[in-house]
């Protein structure tokens, strides 16, 4: 298992590495020089703009700017942001951080205790109403883009009812829409990876055991079912870490939500670049990060995963 | 109506399998089109798509009125007999500008589409193909790819290098490739054990001719599957790019900048805000049926 956590390990730090390098590299196709993008339209002396050229390392070959960059990135130094002159990046990473990671855990929270029940009971009753309802509801998820949902309930809910308010983080109401959406999106996901894995072990040896000695078929399923289905789609929550980080970008977007979704796309529209560099690579490394525990979570409860 | 294609496949199919799937090409697509024809949602995907197509192909004709000229006396007007589905903020006609937004939609769709399949083919197959430390190299690549939230990355590039329908097909076809790669390496690394690997080996073919005669025609089955699954993702990319504008620019019709309008003008003119989104989830749906539709004749191992 040492080997496998250490292998896994490994392969992530090179993983995060590549992507460093990919986003170094992308901000080097933006127009511009360097300090004209560091700079913005603020107004400076010619002191200040040698003092970032020393720290960045822009007087040098390209392969050195990076590597003085990194070495400022690994101390958590991201630069400052252009348009909020002065502001330490790292200082509005954290500022937005905890609004989008309470916004997202409380929409995966609902996703999964409404969606994983609801996966294992069609799989359960297959081929019954509920099933035909429940993989509808999945299909149209998958399908219906978040942005165009999050305002169909902006005009119902906002517009028409007035029940709730259509954007901004106020109070409990603020949260409502927001999380609807994002849970939405992920309940699709996560009903039909429950129905696929309930299926899977229900079809098993030991649950025709299980009945063969006269188990009771809610008892069959509470006992040993639910419980060998659970794990795969609770470690599988890991890999889609990507994608609920994609759709928070759009979410807080639509709702003025002031979290790191929307602290990207409003410096991204201001060419705000040190702002965007910082997280384009913190989110990629958070995916690393929760795929590498992903994986060794699964192969500390499926020992096959090791050998492999 | 069954064609004597249809007729004579199962007979001419069984002795030719053993031949390699290229040989038995025709018999196979009979058969698959007739394991496709028995999922009926795909089918309906597919002639919503069919329908697309055409009315993409003859917008001018279809559509009622101009998708860009705009009539400040109708400005957002409801929804009327002759505007069926009202008129936006500046007037133009909501009804043509949708479909002359097929045409960006199902461009942008298939484009990046084709790129990133060929992408992921050629990485995918290298990888799988020679393994050792190409395979690692390339492997971890394709992880790095994937450990970007897409949209943060085509986000990224769409404002660096300057929104447009080009940099937009371009940018979404070289995000998205990862998914083939790895489907395509893992058939790959097994393909290349089989005898007629070793056969075509032994009379002396090259890696190339290996890859492109023996290899890839047997794992086209799950690309095209992969590739008819993930246009209605790009469509949902391009339309939220285009949706944040950083998509195709205005006054192109794309579907995802007409709803950047309806949130722009939803206290007003709300309907503005429905009918792409309707379009949009309803071309979404009808490639994901097709594709489970797809993956069921020509992929029977992934089935549900």
């Amino acid at each position: 298992m040492l080997r496998y956590v250490l292998l896994r390990l490994l392969q992530g730090l090179v993983v995060v590495f590549i992507v460093s390098v990919a986003t170094f590299g992308i901000m080097q196709l933006a127009p511009g020089s360097p300090v004209d993008i560091m700079v913005g339209e603020a107004q400076v002396t010619d002191a200040q703009i040698e003092a970032i050229k020393r720290k960045w390392g822009l007087d040098r070959p390209v392969h050195e700017q990076y590597l003085t960059w990194l070495g400022n990135v690994v101390r958590l130094d991201f630069g400052q942001s252009v348009i909020r002159t002065g502001v330490p990046v790292g200082e509005m990473l954290l500022e937005a951080a905890p609004m989008t990671i309470r916004l997202n855990l409380l929409a995966l929270a609902i996703a999964a205790a409404v969606a994983i029940p609801l996966g294992i009971a069609a799989a359960v009753r297959r081929y019954s109403l509920l099933d035909y309802f429940s993989m509808l509801t999945a299909t149209l998820g998958v399908a219906l883009p978040n942005y165009w949902v999050g305002l169909m309930l902006i005009i119902l809910f906002s517009l028409v009812l007035g029940w709730l308010p259509p954007y901004g983080a106020e109070g409990w109401r603020g949260y409502v829409l927001p999380v609807a959406v994002l849970a939405f999106g992920e309940m699709a996901v996560l009903a039909r990876m429950a129905r696929g894995a309930t299926a899977e072990v229900l079809g098993q040896e030991f649950v025709t055991v299980a009945r063969a000695k006269g188990l009771r078929e809610g008892r069959v399923v509470s006992r040993h079912v639910v419980r060998n289905a659970l794990l795969p789609v609770v470690t599988l929550l890991g890999y889609r870490l990507a994608f609920v980080l994609s759709g928070t970008i759009v979410v807080e977007t639509i709702f003025a939500w002031p979290g790191i979704g929307r602290l990207f796309i409003d410096s991204v529209y201001r060419l705000d670049y040190q702002v965007v560099q910082a997280i384009v690579l913190l989110l990629s490394t958070i995916v690393v990060l929760g795929n590498i525990l992903t994986d060794l979570a699964y192969a500390y409860i499926d020992p096959r995963i090791r050998v492999s | 109506m069954a064609t004597a294609q249809e007729q004579m496949a199962p007979a001419a199919a069984a002795p030719l399998a053993r031949m390699g799937a290229v040989a038995t090409a025709s018999g196979e697509r009979g058969r698959a089109w007739r394991r496709f024809k028995r999922y009926r949602p795909g089918l309906i995907g597919l002639a919503f798509i069919g329908l697309l197509v055409l009315v993409a192909t003859l917008a001018p004709l279809v559509a009622p009125h101009s998708p860009t000229q705009a009539q400040s006396r109708l400005r957002g007007d409801a929804p009327s007999a002759e505007f069926l589905l009202g008129n936006d903020s500046i007037g133009r006609d909501v009804l043509s500008r949708l479909i002359f937004g097929t045409r960006i939609a199902l461009l942008v769709g298939v484009g990046a589409t084709a790129i990133a399949a060929t992408i992921g083919v050629v990485i995918g197959a290298t990888a799988g193909y020679f393994g050792g430390r190409v395979d690692a190299v390339l492997s971890r690549i394709v992880d790095a790819l994937m450990a970007f939230p897409t949209l943060a990355l085509l986000i990224t590039l769409a404002a660096v290098l300057g929104p447009s329908l080009p940099t937009v097909v371009l940018v979404i076809g070289t995000t998205v490739w990862a998914a083939y790669a790895r489907v395509v390496r893992a058939d790959v690394l097994s393909l290349r054990q089989r005898d007629y690997v070793l056969a075509a080996r032994a009379i002396g073919a090259g890696d190339g001719r290996i890859i492109a005669r023996h290899v890839l025609p047997n794992v086209l089955g799950p690309i095209i599957v992969l590739a008819s699954l993930a246009v209605g993702n790009i469509i949902i990319l391009e339309s939220a790019l285009s949706f944040l504008g950083l998509g195709v620019q205005p006054p192109a019709p794309s579907w995802g900048g007409m709803l950047a309008d309806g949130r722009a003008y939803i206290r007003n003119y709300p309907h503005m805000a429905i009918a792409p989104g309707v379009l949009i989830s309803l071309t979404v749906l009808a490639f994901n049926l097709l594709g489970d539709g797809l993956r069921d004749a020509l992929d029977p191992r992934q089935r549900e």
